[in-house]
């Protein structure tokens, strides 16, 4: 079987690759990219750890093949921080401690960003129901919930 | 000589004593001497065990002071997560 | 200078306590932190491991002719790879890595491969052919006690257990005191229960993974994710024939652990894989072989009975505890034995314990091992004694509660404990008085844990601006890396940012037992302030030498060091900054390094409040309110306290109502993913709310106490309180799945 040619956009660069056809998102990522900040941590779509924005739509990118990225863009937590700036979900995260292994962190950075894009006002259950599909095994989630509604009200001014 | 309790499912070991006298003046004379005394207590010695001597368990030391108004209590060796 | 106050510091701390970013932080959230399986190195093979598809089998043959004929394989590894060993316990490790003549659970190795591509070992270990002779095999430990149970393997057993067991038993334990018969007769009331609790995982989020490389000259590296990398040398330098210094093992960051990466797994056959390849290997672990093959905890079947007075005095108190460990021999029974009755002040006591060997993973360690699952049935029975006699179940848990003097259900007597604080602290706190609506219920749990002390080295380098390097040798799990900096800052008086922490490999730093027993903010902790201690004597000398004074005329205060007492003459202080720049004229460079052998961690306990909601439609179990009350002695760092106490509790939830390992009667493993084996989300919990209770522990300069273990303890017996209240019937039987409740409340008509 002959390899596919994508070409695609990755935090906001132009990113060539050839895959093969069962290649999935995170394995390009991880293997020919060098983005390993998202993590495999079931390849089923369960634990949320590979979480990834293809058109701003958040994505188990274990259950994207990579030639499904063909035209797109991808945002990963590589592309959170701006030069030496966190982003203000990434500062609220450390202020509160919300992370003790930090494996499922740059999963729940994505997705909670992609949350606050989608609605910048989140109640608790909100958060809670959004989050639902990123497994924490070491927090217990309280301080990563605290953490996202502080971002959230810090980056609505408030 | 010092009074040693063991826990119950070593008593077999012992004639059904749960306290046995050893004498020593630290963990691994004490020890050593228990061994002697019931040589069927060897192979769990051997096998590593952990002593609470006077509320604080210690299980690797063998220097640790012991005097015969001691509390002594012998414990299996404890693994943790 | 006060020197008592010099050894031990309880108050008057400048940073212990605070709250400051972890240094890890930046790292972590930007995704730059390498785990496991996040290192690629040039020209790196990738190992695929053959598991057993059968619970029970003698392994006949095993021929991988076709597998190396393959495309891009290297290396096809068996147990005829390694290396026999003397002892039961490394043979049982080695052989729960590789399969060793008989394959004891589904998902057991049986062989690996290692090619180009993971793809190509996947496809290759599929063409490995192994010719078993299926045996008949057991998986729940009431089955595997049966007379006429399938055996693991005969003559395993210790030679005290009881006539009247089969061979899978291996290990029997009694603790206690008294005489329970005579204090049964003094009861108003007899409670006698039988549970059941099952096997759940650790489920870190991370799997199992590493990178091998090993040369002909016997020298070896490894990467790997593990709780104790000194663990993962001493585990296989032997099995693959090694010396232990030639095999050099680096931690990577780790995603959980939660004891179950304190053994290998997959860590000895990369290395026989690298060995015979002569590539460097890599290996990670899919989810289901995370399920299958690594972890998971016991599970357990108990009856207690319990005797109390009107009044709500405990007259005896027994437990006959049987915990199924998985294919091989297992201590931890003796750790659920001891703990079962630990929060209790009791004349009559005693637990028995039996360990039973089944056709499932040989268990490794979860979060206080042995514990939960015990005291889970006695705290039970304790609520239900006190629901029947009409007493409010927190005043029945202080009238019998452990305190200083007490002596505990497996022996020694109790020093300085927290229990009643922190019992009195649930007592006071809103909660316990809050209102509760229709189905629904309150309950409460103690929980308890010995806490480790045990080896680590810590070396701590003055650099020549003043800032300050400290090496440790134990992985940071949780934030302790933090804790550590914080320490070493409060000690030397200097700002936390002036202090690094890292995590060295097993060449760089000196021994270092595994992260476990919650034993590093403690033993770390002791070694990294002596260590502080051991670099500001040679400061002190420093400066001294400088001015021209005896050393014992030199005090060291706010990071710096000061002349003090008659003689000593009058000199401005000489800072930290300014003795590290000067170090090179004045006898080179500073460093403190100490090595601690620690013992005195101190016990823990913890008292935790929940509120549920018991749906009687459906037997859905929501969980309300949560609060839970534990001893930290000393935090260092609040937060993380918190997010220890926090975690915990949320992985008992997970274990009270949702996680199972589910055999089929095929002995096969049904629910190896996360779908099915739940792991609680964001929106099952409420927040969960902390308070810390700090009694110093003596046996700490700071008075730290272990935080991590004790607050998975109480969850299980504090849900089924509050569900049995809440449903009016009670449970017995872990996990509480919403088919389980319904029963019960179906049952009860």
């Amino acid at each position: 079987m002959s390899k596919i040619h994508v070409t695609t956009t990755v935090n906001g660069d132009t990113v060539e690759y050839l895959c093969e056809p069962t290649e999935t998102l995170l394995d390009v990522l991880r293997d020919r990219l060098n983005l390993t900040g998202a993590k495999e941590g079931c390849s089923t779509g369960d634990c949320g750890a590979c979480s990834v924005e293809l058109d701003g739509r958040l994505v188990s990118s274990c259950l994207v093949l990579a030639a499904e990225a063909g035209g797109k863009t991808v945002a990963t937590v590589e592309g959170m921080a701006k030069g030496e700036n966190l982003h203000i979900l990434q500062e609220k995260i450390l202020e509160h401690a919300a992370l003790q292994c930090g494996v499922c962190t740059p999963g729940i950075l994505v997705a909670a960003k992609a949350l606050l894009a989608k609605n910048p006002d989140p109640t608790e259950e909100e958060v809670r129901f959004w989050l639902a599909g990123n497994l924490c095994r070491c927090t217990g989630y309280d301080k990563i919930i605290r953490a996202v509604l502080d971002a959230a009200a810090e980056m609505r001014g408030a | 000589m010092v009074k040693v309790t063991l826990w119950g499912s070593l008593r077999s070991a012992t004639g059904g004593l749960e306290q046995v006298e050893a004498s020593g003046t630290n963990t691994r004379e004490v020890l050593d001497d228990l061994a002697k005394k019931y040589p069927a207590l060897e192979t769990v010695i051997a096998g590593g065990v952990s002593l609470a001597i006077d509320g604080t368990i210690y299980k690797d030391a063998w220097f640790t002071p012991i005097s015969d108004s001691s509390e002594v209590v012998l414990m299996p060796y404890m693994a943790g997560g | 200078m006060n020197m008592t106050k010099r050894l031990r510091k309880t108050e008057g701390f400048k940073i212990v306590g605070t709250r400051p970013q972890r240094p890890d932080g930046i790292e972590k959230v930007t995704g730059r932190a390498l785990y496991g399986a996040d290192l690629s190195v040039p020209d790196m093979l990738h190992g695929a491991v053959l598991r057993s598809p059968h619970p029970h089998a003698r392994i006949v043959s095993i021929d991988a002719s076709a597998a190396l004929e393959m495309p891009g394989v290297r290396a096809v590894v068996t147990s005829a790879d390694f290396k026999k060993q003397a002892k039961f316990f490394m043979q049982d490790t080695l052989d729960n890595c590789m399969a060793r003549d008989f394959a004891l659970y589904d998902g057991h190795a049986v062989a690996a491969v290692a090619a180009k591509t993971r793809k190509q070992a996947e496809e290759a270990a599929a063409k490995i052919r192994v010719e078993y002779e299926i045996l008949p095999h057991v998986t729940e430990v009431e089955d595997a006690m049966k007379p006429d149970a399938p055996i693991l393997h005969a003559g395993r057993s210790y030679r005290n257990i009881p006539e009247g067991n089969n061979a899978n038993v291996t290990n029997y334990v009694e603790f206690g005191h008294g005489d329970v018969e005579a204090g049964f007769k003094d009861a108003d009331l007899i409670v006698e229960r039988s549970f059941k609790t099952a096997a759940t995982h650790q489920g870190y989020i991370e799997p199992n993974a590493c990178v091998a490389s090993m040369g002909p000259d016997g020298r070896g590296e490894l990467w790997v994710t593990t709780q104790g990398h000194y663990m993962v040398r001493d585990f296989c330098a032997p099995f693959l024939g090694l010396e232990e210094s030639k095999l050099r093992v680096t931690p990577s960051e780790i995603g959980g652990g939660f004891g179950g990466k304190t053994t290998v797994f997959l860590e000895p056959v990369a290395l026989a894989l690298a060995q015979k390849s002569g590539k460097p290997v890599k290996m990670v672990m899919s989810r289901e072989e995370v399920f299958r093959a690594s972890g998971p905890t016991v599970s357990s079947w108990t009856d207690v009975k319990i005797g109390m007075t009107r009044d709500g005095k405990i007259t005896a108190a027994q437990a006959k505890l049987r915990y199924q460990g998985g294919a091989f021999p297992c201590g931890t029974i003796a750790l659920g034995a001891m703990t079962a009755f630990a929060a209790y002040d009791l004349e009559n006591v005693q637990a028995l314990g039996w360990n039973v060997m089944t056709n499932r993973p040989m268990q490794a360690s979860y979060r206080a091992p042995g514990a939960p699952m015990a005291i889970y049935t006695v705290e039970s029975v304790v609520d239900e004694l006190s629901q029947k006699l009409g007493l409010d179940p927190l005043e029945v848990r202080l009238k019998n509660a452990a305190k200083k003097g007490t002596k505990s259900s497996y022996g020694p007597t109790f020093s300085d404990i927290g229990l009643v604080a922190t019992l009195e602290a649930a007592k006071n706190h809103p909660h316990y008085r809050a209102p509760l609506g229709p189905n629904q219920g309150r309950g409460i749990s103690c929980g308890f844990w010995f806490n480790f002390g045990g080896n680590s080295s810590v070396s701590l380098h003055v650099s020549p601006d003043g800032t300050v390097a400290v090496t440790e040798g134990n992985p940071d799990i949780g934030g302790s890396r933090a804790s550590i900096s914080m320490m070493a800052a409060e000690e030397l008086g200097i700002p936390y940012d002036k202090v690094r922490t890292i995590v060295g490999d097993t060449n760089s730093i000196g021994y270092s037992d595994t992260t476990d027993g919650s034993r590093v903010t403690f033993t770390v902790g002791i070694a990294t302030i002596k260590a502080a201690r051991d670099a500001i004597r040679v400061m002190k000398g420093r400066a001294a030498k400088v001015w021209g004074i005896d050393e014992d005329a030199v005090i060291w205060e706010d990071g710096a060091a000061k002349p003090s007492g008659p003689n000593a003459g009058e000199f401005p202080p000489m800072t930290m900054e300014e003795i590290a720049r000067n170090a090179f004229k004045t006898g080179g460079p500073i460093a403190g390094h100490y090595e601690a052998n620690s013992d005195g961690a101190g016990v823990s306990f913890g008292v935790h409040l929940v509120d549920v909601e018991v749906d009687p439609e459906t037997g859905f179990t929501k969980i309300l309110r949560y609060t839970v009350f534990q001893d930290a002695g000393k935090a260092i760092h609040p937060a993380y306290v918190e997010g220890q106490m926090q975690g915990g509790a949320v992985q008992g939830i997970g274990w009270a109502l949702n996680e199972e390992y589910i055999y089929g009667a095929d002995g096969r493993l049904q629910n190896p993913g996360f779908l099915d084996y739940r792991i609680p989300v964001a929106s099952d919990l409420p927040m969960i709310d902390t308070v810390i209770l700090e009694i110093p522990n003596p046996g700490h300069p700071y008075g730290v106490r272990g935080v991590g273990e004790t607050s998975i303890v109480p969850p299980l017996a504090a849900i089924s309180n509050a569900v049995s209240r809440a449903a009016d019937v009670r449970l017995c039987e872990l996990p509480m799945s919403p088919p389980r409740v319904l029963a019960a409340i179906d049952a009860k008509g």
